[in-house]
């Protein structure tokens, strides 16, 4: 009874967005505030509608319903509560209705935090959004409805993807869902301003805090998800540049592109078509992304099980969604004003080549993961292009940005000096070539690419102080207290998620330049000396989990006597798929960790281990943490507090 | 009950399962020099499995992908280079295995594109810049 | 309406284009980069008879196929029907019995019959790994200079038959 109603509540859902999106853009032309006034009731029942739904599915999760088709195929009555809830998102069907059930949250969210914005701009921005919402429903309703029954249902169900059965699961997806979707706000603030005619400093000002929230959602679902298969799938693997990492990363790179751009806008009025364009372009990608992902285009580990036919549906979206949003552009954007005068050598200026950096970056991964399609299309053969080519040219496209991004924030607005940000920055630039050369002398090996990673990283952290200290020495008669208190949550914000990718970059070169790997086998009983730590291997403990069995090592590590850590790696079995997993053990520090997994079983006994020394490595996450934290600094800035008085 | 089944026949299964995986490790004839080891894991690392094809050659469990490590190996213990050894596998997989993609005028674009693209931006961003400050600055002078 | 506002929509298109093609395309499927060379030269012992060897080389100046399968391989059995009918019209079938244990690929061959005209052993996958095999069943047609012509990836069907080999070999064969 209830997948059928949750099914319905999908049906009214579309009929609600339908009306949503159409009633407010019909209004448009004669200014009708009676069709505007449709947009928010619609909205919020379309919401509500759709979070009923996906609540009902994941209902049928929770209550081993096997009579739901999609139920049986990801789920079993053993999978752990927490893993069943969350198994709703772990095949196709399911996650396209998570789609649109965070579509529906953005969407609630913009009725009742956009109150500020004019009726006729807010019904339009709303409307945008339902049309998405209409699309996306009726790709589930026609060829992925996740609510299809089974009769007679299944014993037991097929189970979760034990490589999914972990905390990874339960929160990587939402925050990833949370800022791909969250970039369809800035494509409806992009759309209903080029719909409106009237694009100023008003606009920017909205669409920032919306744009950034995204951001911040998309910072750290992909953070996390980094991090996830680090320690997951044994091999101490971070990135892998695997098409579908790739698909949530470029709308990463827009979105930092927009968030400088909109900076521009907010302050001087201007670029304001391209900030719209990059609005429009953000929101693509991850439409993009979605495509990608299950289509069969492309191979990929991520990939849901593929079918042309709704790669088709898809692409026939994309066509209209993007294709109609590119030729409103085509057609309003040229109307649209310069703005305000501002040097060559300026803050903004340096803004924007932020932008250009960061597009030719995005281009450098959106040509990486789509070329084999290319070569392939065109019947010029076939070709894999991964780390090897990501890692060179990307890291060279980025490296002068980074650089860039050192300069941005001492310059000043409107017009800057090149001989005076020069003299600032002389004392940063010392510092770092320095640390850059100290901190690999002291790890006792030196190569290029350390000495730039550092380079970089060291640039960014001593701009950062660089340019504190230019603040605080702006006012002399100040106590320091009062000093800080002018920063601002905006500047401060954006302090922190420089310092965030610094932190970031000191993590990945580390990890790249420094660490070490070490197959070995060892007998238990036995202790080896590895990188001056001593492991002493006690053996294998059989244990049992809720849905699988492992066999457990025991290693003991130790330096110099004391102990460091007990490190217990697994080899699962999780009967119902027959699948074995490895699970690894990390011993984390701030300057490194210790990962151990277990190889295979000797015949002569005794075991293959692989033991790694990933320095620095958590740095890596740290660093996005800060950005994340960063972005939502800048949010809470009181430029952007909903004004309570009139 | 289901679950203390399940829990026997799991361990069945597993110890089972150890013994089909232990030949098949058995099959990866590991080279007495650390120097061959080194020098097949950077090359296996930029090669694909063509069985697991999103998994390295490094890292595949699959039986063609022990096959081909060990020819590896057998090319680096005669004397290959390393990129004779990619041009071996190349010949026979074509360039699909290779992670690494070729330079040639057909992956010219894929190669060069995005720096052209930085460089074009960046001229581009002058120019708009030069033109937009132009046309502001008429429009101050403009009574 | 000013150019450089219409590219993106322009752009857009073109990869739509891309994107469209691909969805009828297998990005799984691995071309061979063998075709239009010569087929690796092998000198294998014949499956059942290991006295006598077979190569290449003796089938000079003959069109034929080459298909490498195991007892181990589901979708060769598959195949194995379509072989034998095959056989029947008299199509030159020499088989390579890739990474198999001898005894099982003989008792395949009893059971279900033996489309071959001869079989080469490749116990270790050595021959495989110069033909470029990474999926049994795969199937070449040599022409009578011993070049590769064509290869079938995956099990040979009745569409690809009537479709790709029988016109191959009607025309290599003129």
């Amino acid at each position: 009874m209830m997948p059928t109603i949750g099914y319905y509540a999908l049906v009214l859902a579309l009929v609600v967005a339908l009306l949503q999106g159409v009633l407010p853009l019909v209004g448009l032309p004669k200014n009708n505030g009676k069709l505007f006034a449709f947009a928010t009731p619609m909205a919020r029942i379309q919401s509500l509608l759709v979070i009923l739904s996906f609540i009902i599915l994941d209902y049928a999760f929770y209550a081993n319903d096997f009579t739901v088709y999609y139920v049986a195929t990801t789920s079993n009555s053993n999978l752990p509560l927490i893993f069943r809830l969350a198994a709703i998102w772990g095949g196709h069907e399911g996650s396209m209705l998570f789609w649109v059930a965070i579509l529906a949250v953005w969407t609630l969210a913009v009725t009742f935090f956009a109150k500020e914005l004019p009726l006729r701009f807010r019904s339009s921005l709303l409307a945008v959004m339902g049309l998405i919402s209409v699309g996306f429903i009726m790709f589930i309703l026609f060829t992925s409805n996740p609510f299809e029954r089974i009769f007679p249902a299944p014993f037991d169900g097929r189970d979760l993807n034990p490589l999914l059965q972990d905390p990874g699961m339960v929160f990587h997806p939402p925050l990833l869902y949370m800022g791909y979707v969250g970039f369809s706000v800035a494509f409806a603030f992009a759309i209903a301003a080029l719909l409106d005619g009237r694009l100023d400093v008003t606009w920017a000002r909205w669409t920032r805090p919306w744009t950034t929230a995204a951001w911040v959602f998309l910072t750290l679902g992909i953070a996390l998800g980094s991090r996830w298969a680090y320690y997951e799938l044994g091999w101490g693997g971070w990135w892998f540049w695997d098409a579908v990492e790739n698909a949530s990363f470029m709308p990463w790179l827009i979105g930092t592109a927009l968030i400088h751009s909109l900076a521009v806008t907010e302050k001087r009025n201007a670029f304001k078509a391209w900030t719209v364009l990059l609005s429009i372009c953000a929101f693509s990608l991850s439409l993009l992304g979605t495509f990608l992902v299950r289509s069969g285009v492309l191979t990929s580990v991520h990939a849901f099980a593929t079918d042309p036919s709704r790669g088709l549906f898809i692409l026939l979206f994309l066509v209209i969604v993007i294709g109609g949003a590119l030729t409103l552009f085509a057609l309003r954007a040229p109307s649209v004003g310069l703005g305000e005068k501002f040097d060559l050598v300026s803050r903004e200026s340096l803004l924007l080549s932020n932008n250009v950096v960061l597009f030719a970056a995005t281009g450098a991964v959106l040509l990486g993961t789509l070329y084999p399609l290319l070569i392939d299309a065109m019947n010029m053969g076939k070709i894999s292009v991964g780390p090897p080519y990501f890692d060179t040219v990307f890291v060279a496209i980025m490296v002068p940005g980074i650089f860039l991004m050192g300069v941005g924030p001492i310059a000043n607005w409107k017009k800057a000096s090149v001989p005076d940000m020069a003299g600032k920055l002389k004392w940063a630039l010392g510092v770092s070539v320095i640390s850059a050369l100290l901190v690999p002398s002291m790890m006792g090996r030196l190569s290029p690419m350390i000495f730039v990673g550092l380079l970089m990283a060291f640039w960014v952290m001593s701009s950062v102080l660089t340019s504190m200290k230019i603040r605080l020495d702006a006012m002399p008669s100040a106590t320091l207290k009062q000093k800080l208190n002018t920063f601002g949550r905006a500047y401060n914000g954006m302090l922190l998620a420089h310092f965030g990718l610094a932190i970031f970059i000191v993590g990945v070169t580390m990890v790249k330049g420094y660490e070490r790997e070490h197959d070995i086998t060892m007998q238990s009983g036995e202790t080896k000396v590895i990188n001056g730590y001593d492991f002493k291997f006690e053996g294998i403990l059989p244990i049992k989990g809720p849905n699988y069995v492992a066999k457990q090592g025991q290693f003991y590590v130790s330096k110099e006597g004391k102990q460091v850590a007990l490190l217990t790696p697994e080899k699962r079995l999780y009967p119902v798929q027959g699948a074995i997993m490895t699970e690894a053990s990390i011993s984390i520090n701030p300057v490194r960790d210790i990962y151990i997994s277990l190889g295979e079983e000797l015949e002569e006994g005794g075991w293959s281990i692989r033991v790694y020394f990933k320095p620095f490595v958590q740095w890596i996450w740290l660093g996005c943490v800060f950005m994340g934290l960063g972005g939502i600094l800048t949010i809470t800035d009181k430029r952007y507090r909903i004004k309570n008085s009139a | 009950m289901i679950m203390m089944r399940n829990i026997v026949i799991g361990l069945v299964l597993f110890i089972s399962a150890f013994s089909f995986t232990a030949t098949s490790f058995a099959q990866d004839r590991v080279s007495e020099s650390p120097a061959v080891e080194a020098r097949l894991k950077k090359l296996s690392i930029e090669l694909r499995c063509l069985v697991c094809q999103n998994s390295t050659l490094a890292d595949s469990d699959a039986p063609l992908a022990q096959d081909l490590r060990n020819e590896i190996r057998k090319l680096i213990e005669t004397g290959n280079s390393d990129e004779e050894v990619v041009a071996y596998l190349v010949a026979r997989y074509g360039d699909f295995v290779t992670f690494r993609p070729p330079v040639n005028t057909s992956t010219a674009l894929l190669w060069f594109g995005p720096f052209l693209m930085l460089i074009i931006g960046l001229i581009t961003l002058v120019v708009v810049l030069k033109k937009r400050a132009k046309l502001l600055g008429a429009e101050e002078t403009l009574p | 309406m000013k150019l450089k506002f219409i590219l993106p929509l322009v752009l857009f298109f073109v990869l739509v284009a891309f994107l469209g093609k691909g969805l009828f395309l297998d990005p799984r499927e691995v071309p061979s980069p063998l075709i239009g060379k010569p087929a690796p030269a092998f000198e294998a012992p014949v499956l059942g008879d290991p006295s006598k060897t077979f190569s290449p080389a003796d089938m000079k100046g003959k069109v034929w196929l080459l298909n490498t399968w195991a007892s181990w391989c589901v979708a060769c059995r598959e195949e194995h029907p379509l072989l034998i009918e095959m056989l029947a019209h008299d199509i030159p079938l020499y088989g390579l019995g890739y990474k198999d244990v001898e005894k099982d690929a003989l008792d395949l061959l009893d059971k279900m019959g033996n489309p071959y005209i001869i079989t080469a052993n490749d116990a270790d996958g050595t021959i495989g790994i110069d033909y470029g095999v990474y999926g049994v069943p795969e199937t070449y047609i040599i022409d009578k200079a011993g070049i590769i012509r064509y290869k079938q990836i995956g099990p040979i069907t009745p569409e690809s038959l009537r479709d790709k080999i029988l016109p191959l070999l009607k025309a290599l064969n003129a």
